[in-house]
């Protein structure tokens, strides 16, 4: 089996890339690549994203043909998809960060950002918080409720239908942190740096 | 509910760690990559790396460093220490560091924590302040706090904010290796104007000041010494935080 890490330079992925090898091992070839053909070929697809919404939109748009294969690989041949953090956020029909911007829309809804209430919250959300999961996810399999993983981030996805959310946790208010919608599965928080426990995750996707 | 950060800090030379703890089982006491390990390992909520690397030519050490340590490491790494430009920027982070923190650079010419976190996020961008008290206000220092800027900390705290930064680090100097506690009225000062969160640094000697630098609003506390000499391990911090009913990740 392949799965490929999509290098769209957007920001750093590095950890993205030592986490997935740290958890595939010998078992699973992980690729970091932007080649369309690659992508199309591989069983799973990561897509990570740093840097605000339509920065991330952009680097993706910038690399010709690469959205139109995303879309063949999660909507048309429905096959395994993972977005991390603003990975996450780019399924949104819309993003507000710096402008309005459009996004994958594969998940209805819009991405906003986070009410911080007149200060009382910090931002960017920046630290390790509990999600309480709403929905059974594959991607959840052996991890406890309430279980601590890493964050930073400043926007929030609203997705409309609210049975896609497997994950909320509590900052502001509860914060969508997890979908999963038939094969397309999402995370806010960061896998990649919550230690074992985001290993885990890592290791659900992989196995699914 | 957010959890408050403990966050214990390494200095590193010529890649080597300079005051690392030293347990008995440690095959090599002055590796940083194997004591980030035992950091994290040991429920550190991020590792910090500060390279006091003086010579240029030795300056690479440290991306070697950040690489090893990354690929073992799977908690956030922020790493600082003459960091002069967007492109110092872009070869951490290329190596694995999640965050990279600035100062001397910052002060001097704000436009790399604008360039820097349009071109890599603002999540990835700490400004680390080093501040002393001068009468009723505090300034800024440089260059490892050898040269006073005679820039107001709050003034630039807020700037720094502005132009991009993710997180501060704020540092006294007149409490760094006294043991005697965070400055707690600066920290409780920054932190009241800013809306980004800030790390408390310098002069933590007991676990009660861990308590008092988040009370004092950080959102993070950082350490080097009462960690590294083995005084009290990262749990032992943890737990004592708790039992003060401060949230930790336990």
């Amino acid at each position: 089996m392949n799965v490929t890490i999509v290098d769209y330079k957007s920001g750093n992925i590095s950890s993205v890339i030592n986490s997935f090898k740290e958890v595939a091992k010998d078992k699973v070839t992980i690729e970091v690549t932007s080649d369309l053909n690659k992508i199309k070929s591989s069983d799973k697809v990561v897509l990570p994203g740093q840097g605000s919404f339509k920065s991330c939109v952009d680097a993706l748009n910038k690399i010709k043909g690469l959205t139109d294969t995303l879309n063949e690989f999660a909507i048309n041949y429905k096959k395994p998809l993972l977005g991390i953090c603003v990975g996450l956020q780019m399924f949104a029909d819309v993003g507000y960060e710096e402008t309005e911007t459009k996004g994958l829309g594969w998940i209805s809804g819009k991405v906003s950002k986070i009410d911080n209430q007149n200060g009382k919250y910090k931002l960017p959300h920046i630290g390790w918080n509990q999600i309480n999961i709403v929905k059974d996810s594959k991607i959840f399999k052996d991890i406890e409720n309430n279980s601590h993983m890493y964050f930073v981030h400043s926007y929030e996805f609203v997705p409309n239908d609210k049975k896609v959310v497997s994950a909320t946790t509590d900052y502001s208010s509860n914060i969508v942190c997890s979908v999963e919608k038939e094969n397309i599965f999402g995370t806010q928080f960061h896998p990649e740096k919550s230690d074992r426990i985001g290993l885990k995750i890592i290791d659900n996707f992989i196995n699914l | 509910m957010l959890k408050n950060r403990i966050i214990p800090c390494l200095d590193v030379k010529n890649g080597r760690v300079v005051k690392g703890i030293n347990f008995v089982d440690l095959k090599d006491a002055g590796d940083p990559v194997e004591q980030a390990k035992i950091y994290s390992d040991g429920g550190a909520d991020e590792i910090c790396f500060l390279d006091i690397t003086a010579s240029n030519e030795n300056r690479d050490t440290i991306y070697d460093v950040v690489e090893k340590t990354s690929k073992k490491c799977f908690v956030p790494l922020t790493v600082g220490g003459g960091v002069r430009s967007v492109e110092d920027i872009n070869k951490l982070l290329n190596c694995g560091a999640d965050k990279v923190s600035i100062n001397t650079a910052a002060v001097e010419n704000s436009k790399v924590v604008i360039d820097s976190s349009k071109k890599f996020g603002s999540q990835c961008i700490v400004v680390a302040i080093d501040a002393k008290k001068n009468g009723e206000k505090w300034e800024v220092f440089t260059h490892g706090g050898r040269n006073n800027s005679g820039i107001d900390a709050l003034k630039y705290a807020k700037q720094m904010e502005d132009s991009g930064a993710g997180e501060l680090l704020v540092t006294s100097m007149d409490k760094d290796g006294t043991k005697s506690g965070y400055d707690i009225e600066l920290m409780k000062k920054i932190t009241s104007n800013i809306n980004i969160p800030v790390i408390a640094s310098g002069g933590v000697g007991t676990l009660d000041h861990l308590v008092d630098g988040i009370n004092s609003g950080a959102s993070a506390v950082l350490a080097a010494s009462i960690f590294h000499y083995g005084t009290y391990s990262i749990n032992e911090a943890k737990e004592y935080l708790a039992s003060k009913d401060i949230p930790v990740r336990i």
